[in-house]
């Protein structure tokens, strides 16, 4: 009897996994968002080879579905045509997997997926195959508001704002991707416990940014690493829409910190960058001074054993930042810049220990932070240039780690 | 018992069975599935003509969702013998089995011809896992509407107040669509039907009442409550500026932009309640906005309403720029004006 109980189960199970299969047609919209809406949860949507022409967003709310084609270079989404959605594809659903296809052209961002908890982008392609245009998409990836996200083995050109873009989300790891043409390569956004590795950022204005921004549901982005990523000739000009964050960011910078606390950034090849290899500021605009909660300083940052090369031969001095730094750094630019921007009683008083900045062990890497008391009364030279005052004991930050559902990790 | 009696109660039992039989099928309301025409559910006595059954209802909202210029003929159901339970600053709790149906419709030919062409008729329904939202598609004869899962595009056209005909590329929202729009908490909720938006005096057939008092009598709600406010209409421009303004942002915008809508993502909270400047709009920067922004810095800069994004988002027409994000393929000039207004005369 038990036998017999064991065997209807697994033979119920087999069934109730359904692959339901979608070629190219012309009316691919509605069949693929049909056959998104009556899967059923453990359902896969198979998208063959071939070229989908499609004039209206997608969507997926079902929980634990794999949506997948044959191949980022064959299984292609091509959004040129869109008339309706702010997005792509939009998932609004858990345990989602997407792999092995391309979604070009959109009107918006490529794939948005909001409050998902579990959320995996595998082998996927986003592109705006006009090359850098601010008329482009603003992302490619946009996981916001979820839990336990993993981008792996993804390629992202072209957006108007960032590649990769992961906002107000927890338990993250972006692995194995490569981000370029965009203004940012890819950006961690008031998000908690992140792992950028093995990615490569090149030709995008700048490589990868972990910000956090005032008043927004998620904010105190914390415990970021940056790791192992090859962040290279970030050298396009930034192409983002006016009136977004990421217009602030010169091109040729490889690494912008802003506002977050714990972050650790080693074992990175950053190189051939024209403004500046690795930034550290603070948010020091208007809107954090009546911020609640929020903290705009960066604190408990760590930069150590970086291979740092080739950097500020080619300054972006549109921008504010890069003009600031070139006018004090004067001949020589730095590799890693921090300005020094801190609470008053801090500046006056100095750091908490657990929140200074460390710097150890930057190959062949210049320096400079601002002393931002001696600028603001306009004292001459108001900078400092020697990272041996930065040194201290690096405090690893935890590994993330993300476990995926058992079907998944075949 | 004698012969005559008997026949009598017959006579009652077949005129009360008959009375069931054409009334609304709960039935259908409650089960699992959706019946594959709106009839099944037997909401109307004249479906085509969208003449409801005696305990289907028809309301309207003091400042409705902008909907392409679309007509809405909504009712609302509830189950005998229960009510909706009034709830401060919030949507009714309707029993399970209520259904809140609208039928969107455009004029036919020109302004003097009464006669509608009906696209699609939405229903939400409360099963007992919650409210459920399905759409019925009307068919070309206009004699049924069917289900419809996954979106359609209708094309069609619309006569605007000079008897011009617009083109309009018409969509119906897939079930995932209504979604985003309905989800408050990450469950569906209904939207319009607040008592502060169905505050007024309503000319029904048997003469004009106010709609709280006629859903009283009607017994869809329990009790009257006194001093239960009014949002302004947004056309009456006897009403103070500001309250139409934000009467208008909270039907068209706030399901999403509050703090349990989907878009809370952007910080940008449009609901009536919200009182926070910047929470509001005001001088607060964009987050994720692409090329929303407009090239704009603030969502709104009070006395420049061409350089808020928030009124720029409502006249563009581009997928990634345009607000609502679903729902509306033609700018709504009305509002446009309202808004613009607004800010104009903002310090």
């Amino acid at each position: 009897m038990r036998i017999l109980i064991i065997i209807t189960f697994f033979f119920s199970f087999d069934v109730l996994a359904d692959v339901i299969i979608v070629p190219p047609s012309d009316n691919a919209q509605e069949r693929i968002q049909e056959a998104l809406i009556l899967a059923n949860p453990g359902d896969e949507v198979h998208l063959t080879s071939g070229t989908y022409s499609i004039e209206d967003g997608l969507s997926l709310d079902i929980d634990n579905i794999i949506l997948s084609g044959e191949g980022h270079e064959n299984t292609i989404l091509d959004f040129t045509d869109q008339i309706t959605g702010a997005q792509g594809l939009l998932v609004t659903s858990n345990e989602v997997m997407l792999k092995d296809f391309a979604i070009i052209n959109t009107k918006g961002d490529a794939i948005k997926a909001i409050g998902s908890h579990g959320i995996y982008f595998i082998n996927l392609r986003t592109e705006w195959t006009g090359g850098p245009k601010s008329s482009n998409g603003a992302y490619g990836l946009y996981p916001v508001q979820s839990k336990d996200v993993l981008i792996d083995g993804c390629i992202a050109i072209g957006a108007s704002d960032a590649g990769i873009y992961v906002g107000q989300s927890e338990n993250i790891i972006v692995r194995n991707s490569r981000t370029e043409f965009n203004v940012a390569g890819i950006e961690i956004e008031n998000s908690y416990y992140a792992d950028v590795y093995n990615n490569i950022a090149q030709h995008n204005t700048g490589g990868i940014l972990v910000f956090d921004l005032p008043d927004l549901p998620q904010q105190g982005g914390h415990h970021i690493r940056v790791f192992n990523n090859q962040i290279l000739d970030n050298d396009t000009d930034n192409f983002a829409p006016e009136g977004n964050i990421v217009g602030e960011v010169p091109r040729g910078t490889g690494i912008i910190i802003m506002a977050n606390s714990d972050v650790e950034i080693f074992d990175n090849d950053i190189s051939g960058n024209g403004t500046m290899n690795i930034a550290i500021v603070s948010y020091s605009y208007e809107e954090a001074i009546d911020a609640t909660d929020y903290y705009p300083h960066p604190r408990g940052i760590q930069v150590h054993d970086n291979r740092l090369s080739n950097s500020g031969f080619n300054p972006d001095m549109d921008k504010e930042i890069a003009a600031i730094v070139k006018d004090l750094a004067k001949e020589t630019m730095p590799d890693i810049f921090w300005d020094g921007v801190l609470p008053l009683t801090q500046m006056i008083f100095g750091q908490p220990n657990e929140d200074r900045l460390v710097l150890m062990d930057n190959i062949d890497s210049s320096f400079m932070a601002i002393k931002p008391i001696q600028y603001m009364l306009s004292i001459p030279n108001p900078v400092t240039r020697d990272s041996i005052d930065f040194r201290g004991n690096i405090k690893p930050l935890d590994a993330v780690t993300i476990d995926l559902p058992s079907r998944y990790n075949d | 018992m004698t012969k005559k009696v008997a026949t009598k109660i017959c006579i009652v039992f077949l005129f009360l069975s008959c009375n069931i039989y054409a009334s609304v099928n709960e039935e259908a309301i409650l089960s699992d599935d959706y019946p594959s025409t709106l009839s099944e559910f037997g909401f109307f006595s004249d479906q085509a003509k969208q003449i409801p059954e005696a305990d289907v209802l028809p309301y309207s909202l003091i400042t409705p969702l902008f909907s392409d210029y679309a007509n809405k003929n909504r009712f609302v159901y509830v189950p005998q013998g229960q009510t909706a339970e009034y709830q401060n600053n919030d949507v009714f709790k309707f029993p399970i089995g209520s259904v809140l149906i609208k039928t969107f419709s455009y004029k036919k030919k020109n302004v003097n011809n009464s006669e509608k062409q009906l696209i699609e008729t939405r229903l939400l329904l409360n099963k007992k896992n919650g409210w459920n939202a399905v759409t019925y598609v009307w068919n070309k004869n206009q004699d049924e509407a069917f289900l419809n899962i996954a979106g359609k595009t209708v094309l069609t056209e619309y006569f605007d107040e000079s008897g011009m005909p617009i083109n309009i590329r018409y969509r119906v929202p897939n079930k995932n669509q209504c979604k985003e729009c309905h989800l408050k908490n990450n469950s569906l909720v209904p939207i319009g039907p607040k008592p502060r938006n169905l505050n007024r005096m309503v000319h029904y057939s048997d003469g004009p009442m106010n709609q709280l008092l006629k859903w009283e009598t009607m017994n869809l709600t329990a009790e009257n409550h006194e001093d239960i406010p009014s949002v302004a209409d947004f056309t009456n421009s006897n009403e103070s500026l500001d309250k139409r303004a934000r009467a208008y942002l909270d039907i068209n915008c706030g399901h999403c932009h509050s703090k349990t809508g989907s878009a809370n993502t952007t910080g940008l909270y449009l609901n009536l309640n919200e009182s926070n400047k910047k929470s509001i709009g005001i001088f607060k920067p964009p987050v994720a906005a692409g090329r929303g922004t407009g090239s704009f810095k603030y969502s709104i800069v009070p006395g420049n309403p061409d350089q808020s994004i928030l009124l720029y988002r409502m006249i563009s027409g581009e997928p990634d720029i345009m607000m609502p994000e679903s729902g509306r393929a033609i700018a709504h000039q009305e509002g446009i004006d309202l808004i613009r207004e607004w800010i104009t005369a903002m310090e």
